[in-house]
Order: C-alpha cells, then sequence, then structure tokens
C-alpha cells in the first residue's frame, strides 16, 4: 500500500504548525497538516489579548493574526495544509480515518505526529454539585464567544480557579462588559505566579482562597454560586454565571480510543526522549503531552520532535520497547515518561518536564540504575514547570527514577 | 421568535394530552393514528421537560416487573411496538442483552427465584452462568463476579429520539404541539374547556401525561387525588467514549425492595453510564447532581467494571422518577368525564410508553365519543444519532463539524432547527443532535452553538441581544 505522505500532522496549532515546517525544512518529502477547524493556530485563535511570536517571528501577533501568520509560513514551506478535517480514529501503524465534508477516506503516512493540544476541564469532569444550568463555561469557550462571534455567555459571573489563564479570563470579562464578582481557588494559594498574582485583586475582583465549592443554582440561567470559606463560613453569591478556569486536559481522544492509550499520569500520550509513543511510527508534541504550557512553548516542542522525527524518517522504524521513567506523588507528572536506547540521537527533549500536584517543600532526585545523579531541595508549587536535565546515557539504563523526601 | 403555536381557541379536538414526557408523545402518536384530532399541551419549552430528559435507555424486557402486573403488560406491549416500528422509524437498538451480576453469595442465593420469576413472567431467554461464565461475554468484569443471570433481550435505545419520533409521526397527522403552555384548570361540561398559562383549548376527551404532576394535573382537573407523586431522584455519571469498548452489556445489579439499583450501561452514543441512584425528594423540578454521590458512583463503577477507573467523566446528570405511594403504575379511567390519568410512571416508562398508549386508546373505547378512524401511518424517518450506526458525518456533504467531540455536522444542526418539532432550548437541542454532550462539554462549540441558535431558544447562551425570544 503507498502512503499518502511521508508524516501526517494532526492538529494545526503552534507545535503542529511549527512541525511541519521544520519537517518541511529538512526535507521530509510530502507534509500534510491536518486541522479540524476552519483555520491553523489552535488555541492562540481566540487570545485576543495576548502577545505570541515573540521568540518564533520576532515580533508580536494577536491572537488571530498569529495563527494567519502561522498559515502562511506553512504554505510557503510547502505543507500541504488541509483544514476541515477531523481525524475520526488513529488506528496506530500510521493509519488514519479521517472526516471532511467530502466524506471519510483512511489515510497513511510512514510517520505520524500528533499535536492536538489541550482543553479546560469541562463543569462535569470537576464533579460539581448543584443544578445544570446555562451559562457554566470555560475561558476557551468565553474567548470564543468574544472572538469568533461578538457575543457574551454572562454579566457578572464568578471565576473559579487561579492559573495563569484565569487572570486572561479576568481580563476577557473586564474588555467586553462583564464585571467579575469573585474568584474562588481551592488551594490555600493563587496557582500563578507573583507578580500576575496580584492581577485579580488590583482589578478589584475579591479573591477567596482555600474554599470549596458547595453548588451552583439556577434553573434557566445560572442563578448563584455557593461556597464554603477557608474559615468555614459559607457564603453565596447571586452571579448570572460560572466561569470555570484551568484545571487542563489534553485532548488525546485519539490516543484513548487506540491501542496505544494515555499515561495515567500526564493524561497524554507516553512519549520518550524524541517524542516518540509506545507506537514506533507515532509521535506527538505541545500541549497534548502535558496540560499546560504557553503557545512559545508548544511551537518549540513542536520544532524539536520534529528534528528528531526527520532524522527517524531516515531508517527502520527503532524497536518499541522503552524503558518507563518511575516517580511517586507529590510528583504529578513526568514527560517524556519513557526513555528509549535506540533513539535518535539528537534528542527532542533535552530535560524531564515534572509537576507537583500541590505546593510541597522538601528534596527532589533522580537515580539512574540506582545511584543518584541529581537532587535539588526547594518548594514546589502545582502547575509550575520544573525542569531536571536527563542525564548522558539515562537512555541506555535499566532503572530511571524519581524520588521525593520531605525534609526531617 | 420562539416557534410556539397559539392555541386555537374554536378548535374541538377529540383529545388533549396533557405533558410531552415519553407517555404523552407516545399517546399523541397513538391516537392520531387511530384518526383522532390531538393536541398534546405541554408546560416546559420543549418535549421531555420532566422525568423523561434524564433515564437509562434501557428497553426493559419486563423480567423482573410485578408478576401479573399491568405494568408488566405494558412493558411488554410497549417494547414489542418499538421492535416493530422502529426500522420504519429510523431508531436505533443495541442489543447488549444485561447481566444480573450477584457479587457475594448472598446475592447469589438470589438469583434462582429471580430467573424463576422472568420466567414466570413470560421470558425464556434467561441463563443462569457462573461468574467465569459471565465473565466470557463479558471479560472487563471484575474478576469479584460470584454468579449472574444472562437475559438476552434486554436491551439499549436512543430515549430521546424515540419520543421525539412519535410525537413528529403524531404532527405530521395534523397533531397540534403547544410548548409553554401550563394546563391550569380544566372543566368538564360535557366537553372540556383546558384553561393553559396561554389560553383555553376545548377538547372531547383528556388525557393527563403530566409525570411529575400527575396528582397536581388530576386535581386542576377536578377530580379527587387518587395518588400522590413522589419524586425519586436518580444520579448518574456518563464516562469518556474510551469506555464503551469494556462495557459491552448491560450490568445489573440483584435488585433490593427499592430500587433496581446501580447499573453499568452502554449507551447508544457509544458512552458507558454508571447509575441512578435512588433518593426521595420533595422538589418536582430541581434534580442536582452532589460531588460526594458521584464520586461515590464512580467507585462503584470501578468495582464493577476495573478499568472504568482510568475513564474521564463526559457529563453528569441526574433525573426524577414520577414515583408514587404505591409500586404500580396509577392509571385511572373516568368515562363519565371523558379522562384517563396515566400517572407514576415510575422507573419503566421508556419502555411501557407505547404500551401505556394502546392501553389509553382501548380505555378510550369506552367513552361516549364519536367513532374514531384509523389513518395510514405517515412516513416518518428520524436523524440517526447512535453510534452503532452510519451518522451524518460520514457521509458526504454535511457542510462541517461543529461539535468535534460528538462529531455533529452544521447540517444536522440546522435540520434540527427547521423541523417539524424544533427544539424549545438548548437541552432539546442536544438530545436532538447531541452538540454540546460530548468530553469537552463545549470547550470548542459552545460559542458556534450560542451563534447558530441566536433568538432560538427559550434561554440563550449568550446574553444581550440574543436573549430571549
Ligand atoms: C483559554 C486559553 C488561554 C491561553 N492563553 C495563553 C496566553 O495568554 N499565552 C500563551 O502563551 N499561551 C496561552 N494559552 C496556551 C496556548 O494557546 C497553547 O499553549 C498553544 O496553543 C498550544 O499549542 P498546541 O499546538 O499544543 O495545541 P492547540 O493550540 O490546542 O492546537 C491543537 C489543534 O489541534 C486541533 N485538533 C484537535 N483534535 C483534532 C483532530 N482529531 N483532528 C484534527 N485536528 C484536531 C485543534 O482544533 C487545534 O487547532 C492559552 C490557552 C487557552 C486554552
Ligand atoms: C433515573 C431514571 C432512570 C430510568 N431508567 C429507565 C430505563 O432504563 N428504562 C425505562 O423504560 N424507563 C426508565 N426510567 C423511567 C422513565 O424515564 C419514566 O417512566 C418516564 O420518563 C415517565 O414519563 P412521563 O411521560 O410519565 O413523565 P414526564 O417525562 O415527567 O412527562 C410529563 C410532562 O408533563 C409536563 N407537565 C407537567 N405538568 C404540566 C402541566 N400542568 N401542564 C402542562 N404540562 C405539564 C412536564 O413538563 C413533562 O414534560 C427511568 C427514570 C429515571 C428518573
Amino acid at each position: 500500500m503507498s502512503a499518502t505522505a511521508d508524516v501526517i500532522i494532526v492538529g494545526g496549532g503552534p507545535a503542529g504548525v511549527a512541525a511541519a515546517m521544520e519537517l518541511r525544512r529538512r526535507g521530509a518529502g510530502k507534509v500534510v497538516l491536518l486541522e479540524r477547524e476552519p483555520e491553523l493556530g489552535g488555541a492562540t485563535r481566540h487570545c485576543s489579548h495576548s502577545p505570541f511570536g515573540m521568540r518564533e517571528f520576532g515580533r508580536v501577533y494577536f491572537g488571530a493574526a498569529y495563527g494567519r501568520r502561522l498559515a502562511r509560513e506553512a504554505a510557503d514551506a510547502g505543507v500541504d495544509i488541509r483544514t476541515g478535517h477531523s481525524v475520526a480514529r488513529f488506528h496506530g501503524g500510521g493509519r488514519l480515518e479521517v472526516a471532511s465534508a467530502h466524506g471519510v477516506e483512511t489515510l497513511t503516512a510512514r510517520r505520524v505526529m500528533i499535536a492536538t493540544g489541550a482543553r479546560e476541564r469541562p463543569r462535569s469532569d470537576r464533579l460539581i454539585s448543584g443544578d445544570r444550568p446555562i451559562g457554566i463555561v470555560t475561558t476557551g469557550t468565553l474567548q470564543s464567544y468574544v472572538a469568533f462571534h461578538g457575543l457574551m455567555p454572562f454579566r457578572r459571573p464568578v471565576i473559579v480557579g487561579s492559573e495563569l489563564v484565569s487572570l486572561s479570563a479576568i481580563l476577557t470579562c473586564l474588555t467586553h462588559g462583564a464585571r467579575p464578582l469573585a474568584l474562588l481557588e481551592s488551594e490555600p494559594h493563587m496557582l500563578a505566579p507573583a507578580p500576575f498574582a496580584w492581577f485579580p485583586r488590583m482589578a478589584g475582583v475579591p479573591v477567596h482562597l482555600g474554599t470549596r465549592i458547595l453548588d451552583i443554582r439556577g434553573t434557566g440561567r445560572v442563578e448563584a454560586i455557593r461556597f464554603r470559606r477557608q474559615d468555614g463560613v459559607e457564603e453565596t453569591i447571586p452571579c448570572d454565571g460560572v466561569l470555570l478556569t484551568g484545571r487542563f486536559t489534553p485532548e488525546a481522544a485519539l490516543f484513548r480510543q487506540s491501542e496505544i492509550g494515555v499515561d495515567s499520569a500526564s493524561a497524554g500520550p507516553a512519549i520518550d526522549q524524541d517524542g516518540r509513543t509506545l507506537d514506533p511510527l507515532c509521535f506527538a508534541s505541545g500541549n497534548l503531552l502535558r496540560a499546560v504550557e504557553t503557545g512559545g512553548w508548544a511551537y518549540r516542542e513542536g520544532r524539536a520532535v520534529a528534528r528528531a522525527l526527520a532524522l527517524d524518517l531516515a531508517h527502520e522504524p527503532v524497536p518499541s520497547a522503552p524503558t518507563a521513567v518511575t516517580f511517586e506523588a507529590p510528583v504529578k507528572l513526568v514527560v517524556p515518561s519513557l526513555l528509549r536506547r535506540q533513539g535518535s540521537g539528537e534528542p527532542a527533549f533535552r530535560d524531564f518536564q515534572l509537576r507537583f500536584t500541590h505546593r510541597v517543600h522538601g528534596r527532589l532526585s533522580l537515580e539512574i540504575d540506582g545511584r543518584e545523579v541529581w537532587a535539588q531541595t526547594r518548594t514546589f508549587f502545582p502547575e509550575r514547570r520544573v525542569l531536571v536535565p536527563i542525564p548522558e546515557g539515562a537512555s541506555a539504563a535499566g532503572s530511571v527514577r524519581f524520588r521525593f523526601r520531605e525534609p526531617g | 421568535m420562539l416557534r410556539t403555536h397559539a392555541p386555537p381557541s374554536q378548535d374541538l379536538f377529540d383529545v388533549a394530552i396533557i405533558g410531552a414526557g415519553v407517555v404523552g408523545c407516545a399517546v399523541a402518536r397513538r391516537f392520531a393514528l387511530a384518526g383522532a384530532r390531538v393536541v398534546l399541551i405541554e408546560k416546559g419549552s420543549d418535549i421531555l421537560s420532566g422525568a423523561s430528559k434524564a433515564n437509562s435507555a434501557i428497553l426493559h424486557t419486563g423480567f423482573d416487573a410485578p408478576p401479573g402486573s399491568l405494568e408488566l403488560d405494558l412493558i411488554k406491549a410497549g417494547r414489542a411496538e418499538y421492535l416493530d416500528i422502529r426500522a420504519g422509524l429510523n431508531l436505533p437498538l443495541v442489543t447488549t442483552g444485561a447481566l444480573v451480576c450477584a457479587w457475594n453469595e448472598m446475592e447469589a442465593g438470589k438469583l434462582e427465584a429471580i430467573a424463576a420469576q422472568g420466567r414466570a413472567n413470560g421470558i425464556t431467554a434467561l441463563k443462569l452462568m457462573t461468574g467465569a461464565q459471565a465473565r466470557t461475554t463479558m471479560p472487563g468484569l471484575s474478576e469479584r463476579l460470584v454468579a449472574a443471570i444472562e437475559v438476552e433481550d434486554e436491551h439499549v435505545i436512543d430515549p430521546w429520539t424515540a419520543p421525539l419520533a412519535y410525537l413528529t409521526q403524531a404532527v405530521a397527522l395534523g397533531a397540534r404541539f403547544l410548548r409553554q403552555a401550563e394546563l391550569v384548570e380544566g372543566r368538564f361540561a360535557g366537553e372540556w374547556t383546558l384553561s393553559t398559562s396561554t389560553g383555553d383549548v376545548r377538547a372531547l376527551s383528556v388525557v393527563n401525561a403530566a409525570g411529575l404532576f400527575g396528582d397536581v394535573v388530576d386535581r386542576r382537573l377536578g377530580f379527587a387525588p387518587e395518588f400522590e407523586i413522589r419524586p425519586r431522584k436518580g444520579q448518574f455519571v456518563v464516562l469518556d467514549k474510551a469506555a464503551f469498548a469494556h462495557v459491552p452489556r448491560i450490568v445489573l445489579p440483584v435488585p433490593t425492595e427499592i430500587t433496581k439499583g446501580v447499573v453499568v450501561c452502554p449507551t447508544a452514543f457509544g458512552n458507558v453510564l454508571v447509575g441512578p441512584t435512588a433518593e426521595e425528594q420533595d422538589d418536582r423540578v430541581r434534580a442536582t447532581v452532589e460531588t460526594e454521590t458521584l464520586e461515590a458512583l464512580l467507585e462503584r463503577g470501578a468495582q464493577i467494571v476495573p478499568a472504568l477507573r482510568a475513564m474521564p467523566v463526559t457529563a453528569v446528570y441526574a433525573g426524577l422518577r414520577p414515583a408514587s405511594e404505591s409500586k404500580a403504575y396509577r392509571i385511572f379511567t373516568r368515562p363519565e368525564q371523558r379522562a384517563i390519568t396515566l400517572g407514576g410512571i415510575r422507573s419503566t416508562g421508556l419502555s411501557a410508553a407505547l404500551g401505556l398508549a394502546q392501553h389509553a386508546l382501548s380505555l378510550h373505547r369506552a367513552f361516549d365519543a364519536p367513532p374514531l378512524v384509523p389513518v395510514e401511518p405517515p412516513p416518518v424517518a428520524l436523524p440517526n444519532l447512535a453510534e452503532t450506526r452510519e451518522r451524518d458525518w460520514q457521509t458526504p456533504d454535511h457542510g462541517e463539524i461543529v461539535c468535534h467531540c460528538e462529531m455533529v455536522t452544521r447540517r444536522e444542526i440546522e435540520a434540527a432547527l427547521a423541523s417539524d418539532v424544533p427544539p424549545g432550548d438548548f437541552g432539546g437541542l442536544k438530545r436532538r443532535t447531541r452538540a454540546g454532550m460530548g468530553r469537552c462539554q463545549g470547550f470548542y462549540c459552545n460559542a458556534r452553538l450560542a451563534q447558530m441558535t441566536k433568538g432560538r431558544l427559550a434561554t440563550a447562551l449568550a446574553v444581550g441581544d440574543g436573549e430571549g425570544s
């Protein structure tokens, strides 16, 4: 069977587009980029206020303009761009079932890269109590209302969560005639780092830390949110919307429904130091690997994995047996979580990326074949990236393990 | 701009049906096919505004229904008619079969009696199995399974398209559907004058199919209450489509006196649901979900099918059963006033609806009313939403895919909005198309849906100029 392309990339966000261009630059041959939306750009398309592109293009772009710049660059690089193409199933082994307005087709490639990004968790997945009225949305949804349709889902929302994206949410509200009534965070501290963490209060939005949402009320539209404050007092805020921010999760349905599956820690596909998944013909990059990073990070990651993929195209696929990187709580995830002896030789990942489940102080160490090769003692915060260099020769090790010890 | 039909005050209908739940929709169809001039009166902005919007979607055989009961007869009749008409209406049937699972010796000891009752109820495709045998038919079940009964003919259907099909067929025969029309009072003086929140309706006969308000509507029609609705809430969690591969069958527990218990069940849409609970409450409208209960359901689901532990939650919901102080259906006929009450259709109404409709028509025959002349069923085929069959996105020229999680096309959404029984609220649009029902719950498509439905839904998704009607 002759393949449709040398490489098919799924997802036209920063990671997928960067990968496509890099592959073309490295002479990968026929590179097809599949994107289900009508335009490239991914999640950056609706971030109307935040700057993108400084590192990639040496100038600042806002939202959709960044997507258009990506599209132009990719077309110039000779990428076969197919928007309005949704991958319905990934069969592994380089085979994809693709739906478009023309119907369904099966496409094949020598290698596949999946870069389908991440999204915020909906109310259902957070198991929040209460009614199920209209007006409970995520930041991504709010920004799509504003950026694509000039609409607003509410006027007086309560904001849930304090990751960086919550600040983006507040800004979108304030610039579009909505007045956030409060910000609720379940952790005892803001998740966004200072100085960003000061922003809500500066914008006049009361912040309640260490809260627990008791329920959301409303029969048609949202009418109120009830929560328990850190001091135990219950409070009800009448509002017309609830904005659920952050708690990102990889958009990994294609993996969940395939033989490859997902890594239980990251909820994205497990990858090795080249971005290769358990299926040696399939690579992955960008926010799909772990939620969540910035647009610029996703872009660079896409390009780095594409470099390794280009090298991989030159020889037979590597055998599949990798070594798994192990760790335990409070480490939430490690990317890459696999190491393969037969890598590309020029790994896409020079560092392990770690995340913690909650704020802890202690000593994080890395052991290779039982020998400690790296350690650091400090405070670690949830939803913040921790980088640990992948030691020379780690890919040949029999065991790679992260340990964490609290002092005392 | 919402399409509500002004009541035709001068028209005299043969039958007025109160309540557009699954029962009311089925009754409307049955009377329309019998040749009656039908009006269906619903207080909500769409059909399925009450109990019928949230259930387990199982087409029951009646194997565990009370022996000799009217409920058993009507489940069997309803199920038989569904199987008979479903192909014509393009309604799905997911032939899963069910396993009644015993997780300890005490439960296993009850299986023999359950099987005997099933056989006495006329359901012969029943098989007692060891845990190991049952697991060969569904390897995802926990090894802790002790024994099971296989009930081959318990199946899963699309619980929303079925009633929509019934009403669509009735409307094709000229039945009127009045929404946002609450029955406030009925007076009988040779014929019925029904006062609704949008005007009066005249009819020769009336059928009360008001579900959770069955007792209230009986009182509003001037009858001394014969029963009292005691809502019983059931909460559910719906798991990601990846779970579907692990749950090819309906997994039932050994029932207790009050409830059929927590079921793990595939859906026609390719998900898996875990639920329902059984919680008594006074409120007839609000069906809230509760964190602790949802967590407990997830835990229970993972005990039954261990692979479910890692599955993300797609949706959570709760429904209210129109239970009453008795286990039996509360069906009353009052020939003098030409009135029928189909009340207390607690937990089997989806299966029994078509049977209940046949029963209502037969009760109506005893009424002093002009004879009805049956008509040919008009051809009506509903759009398929079941994953087990071809969907619109798999066929050319659908425009584009709007909801990516559920693969809902622009053509499907536009067709629903332009249909004979268009959605009146966002829930109605979701039930007709599945848009926004998937794992992202609208992260990607909700804004687009807000734009496509502007001015067409009772509660608009966007505030401001899109609001209201
Ligand atoms: C609300 C919000 C605010 C943000 N704010 C900022 C910010 O201020 N600054 C910043 O730097 N970053 C921000 N980000 C993050 C930034 O947008 C992401 O890091 C970046 O877009 C990730 O790139 P990606 O290519 O990995 O994925 P995405 O950009 O998510 O792109 C994935 C693409 O894959 C497509 N896709 C998914 N599944 C399929 C399929 N089956 N078939 C075909 N195509 C598919 C999607 O349509 C999408 O276009 C924000 C993100 C969100 C959601
Ligand atoms: C958790 C749960 C799980 C279930 N699982 C199953 C299953 O797997 N299989 C099965 O067969 N059955 C199942 N059922 C049962 C089934 O859903 C019910 O039996 C059925 O929905 C009852 O339908 P109904 O038409 O009688 O009532 P409803 O659906 O409540 O319909 C009544 C309608 O009347 C309207 N109304 C009320 N008052 C007025 C008024 N004054 N004027 C105008 N309109 C009015 C309401 O708005 C409503 O739309 C389940 C039920 C629940 C709750």
